[in-house]
C-alpha cells in the first residue's frame, strides 16, 4: 500500500517466520481505510453466510450438513488458486513488493500445532464461534460475546504467561 | 423474502471468503488471520514484563486491527440492513439432537437460553461463553493460528503445520460436541 514495501529484501520478508511477527511496514491513512473495507465485507461474508452461527458450528461437528464444509473447502480451494496465480505470474505487491507467504514453523514433531489445535477445538465446539466471528456477533448486537472476548484476550494472556513451558 | 435479506450459500461466501487471502496479499503483503488480534490487543491493554507482548504492534498489527474493526462494522451492517428474519434453516438431525440436549429457542445466531448476559449466572453459562471463549484465546496463540490462518491461509499454502492445527481443531470440537456437551446441557 506504500512505497517502502520495496526496500525489503525478499530475505527480510520471509525471516518472520510466524505471522505474527510478520514485518509490516508503516501504514499509511489511506491503507488503513481500505484494511478497515475488507474487514467490513468480510464481516458481512460471515454474518451473511451464518458461519457465525452456534448452530452451523453444532451441524459440522455432528456431520449433519454441508454447509460449513462447503464454505471453508470453497475458501481453501479459491486461496490455493490464488496463491498460484501469484507465484505463476509473478504477481506483486502494491509498491511492488514481492509477495511473500511465510511458512508456518516446523517444530519437532509439530507438538504446537496438534495441542493448541485441539484447545482451540474444544473452544470453537463451546462457544460456536472462532475470532472472526466473535467480532461480527458483537458488531451484530450479542453483546455477550464481549465476555469472550475478554475470555480469549485472558486466554491468550495466560498462554504468554506458560510459554516458556508447553511444549511447541 | 427479499433478496438481500436471503442467507448467502457455501457457493457464494466460500469463494468470497477465499478472496481475502489474495486481496490482503496484494494490498500489502498481509497475510490473512485474525486470531493474532488477540495478542495486539493484550499488548496494548495488558502490557507486561511477558516477552511475547514486547514487540511494536504498531507496526505489525494496526492493519489487522483496523481489520476487525471492520469486521465489526460488517457485522453490525449485515445485521441490521441484510438481516434475515427467519430462523436458520439448521438440518432436521441437528434441530433433534440439540432438543435432546435441552434447547428450546432455534432464533437467531446462537441458542437464546445460552448466549445472553443472563446465562452467566449459571455455571454452563459460564462454561460455554467464558470458557469457550478462553480456550479458543489460548489455543489459537499456542497452535499459531486460528481458523483463518491456520484453516484457510495456511491449508491454502499447503503447510502440514497447519494442517495438523485444523485436525487438532476438529479432534476438540468433536470431543467436545460428543461428550462434553451432553453432560454440560443435561445438567441442570
Amino acid at each position: 500500500m506504500n512505497g517502502n514495501t520495496a526496500i525489503l529484501t525478499d530475505e527480510q520478508l520471509i525471516i518472520g517466520r510466524e505471522q505474527d511477527e510478520f514485518a509490516a511496514v508503516g501504514e499509511t491513512p489511506l491503507s488503513l481505510l481500505f484494511y478497515l473495507l475488507v474487514g467490513i465485507a468480510f464481516g458481512i461474508i460471515l454474518t451473511k453466510s451464518e458461519v457465525i452461527s452456534w448452530f452451523r458450528i453444532q451441524e459440522m461437528f455432528r456431520f449433519q450438513h454441508f454447509h460449513m464444509y462447503g464454505t471453508i473447502g470453497a475458501a481453501v480451494a479459491v486461496a490455493a488458486i490464488s496463491l498460484r496465480v501469484i507465484r505463476q505470474k509473478g504477481i506483486r505487491a502494491v509498491g511492488g513488493a514481492v509477495i511473500m507467504v511465510p511458512p508456518k514453523e516446523r517444530t519437532p514433531g509439530l507438538k504446537r500445532y496438534w495441542m493448541g489445535g485441539t484447545v482451540f477445538g474444544t473452544g470453537w465446539a463451546l462457544l460456536g464461534a472462532c475470532p472472526g466471528p466473535i467480532f461480527a456477533l458483537i458488531g451484530g448486537g450479542m453483546t455477550v460475546m464481549t465476555a469472550a472476548l475478554g475470555a480469549g484476550l485472558l486466554g491468550t494472556w495466560v498462554y504468554a504467561w506458560l510459554r516458556p513451558v508447553l511444549p511447541h | 423474502m427479499e433478496w438481500w435479506t436471503r442467507p448467502w450459500p457455501w457457493y457464494v461466501a466460500g469463494p468470497l471468503i477465499g478472496l481475502m487471502v489474495p486481496v490482503l496479499l496484494i494490498a500489502g503483503n498481509k497475510l490473512f488471520g485474525v486470531s493474532t488480534n488477540f495478542r495486539h490487543m493484550c499488548a496494548i491493554a495488558l502490557p507486561s514484563r511477558l516477552e511475547f507482548f514486547r514487540y511494536d504492534w504498531k507496526r505489525t498489527g494496526l492493519w489487522n486491527l483496523v481489520f476487525v474493526a471492520g469486521v465489526l462494522l460488517g457485522g453490525w451492517i449485515a445485521s441490521h440492513w441484510l438481516a434475515n428474519p427467519a430462523p436458520i434453516d439448521i438440518a432436521p438431525a441437528t434441530r433433534a439432537d440439540l432438543q435432546a440436549l435441552g434447547i428450546t429457542s432455534f432464533e437467531g445466531m446462537a441458542p437464546r437460553e445460552w448466549f445472553q448476559w443472563s446465562a452467566l449466572l449459571k455455571p454452563t453459562g459460564w462454561v460455554l461463553i467464558v470458557g469457550g471463549g478462553f480456550l479458543v484465546g489460548f489455543g489459537a496463540r499456542w497452535a499459531g493460528g486460528c481458523t483463518s490462518g491456520h484453516g484457510i491461509s495456511g491449508l491454502a499454502a499447503f503447510q502440514l503445520p497447519s494442517l495438523t492445527a485444523v485436525l487438532g481443531f476438529f479432534a476438540g470440537g468433536l470431543l467436545v460436541t460428543h461428550l462434553v456437551l451432553p453432560l454440560l446441557l443435561g445438567a441442570p
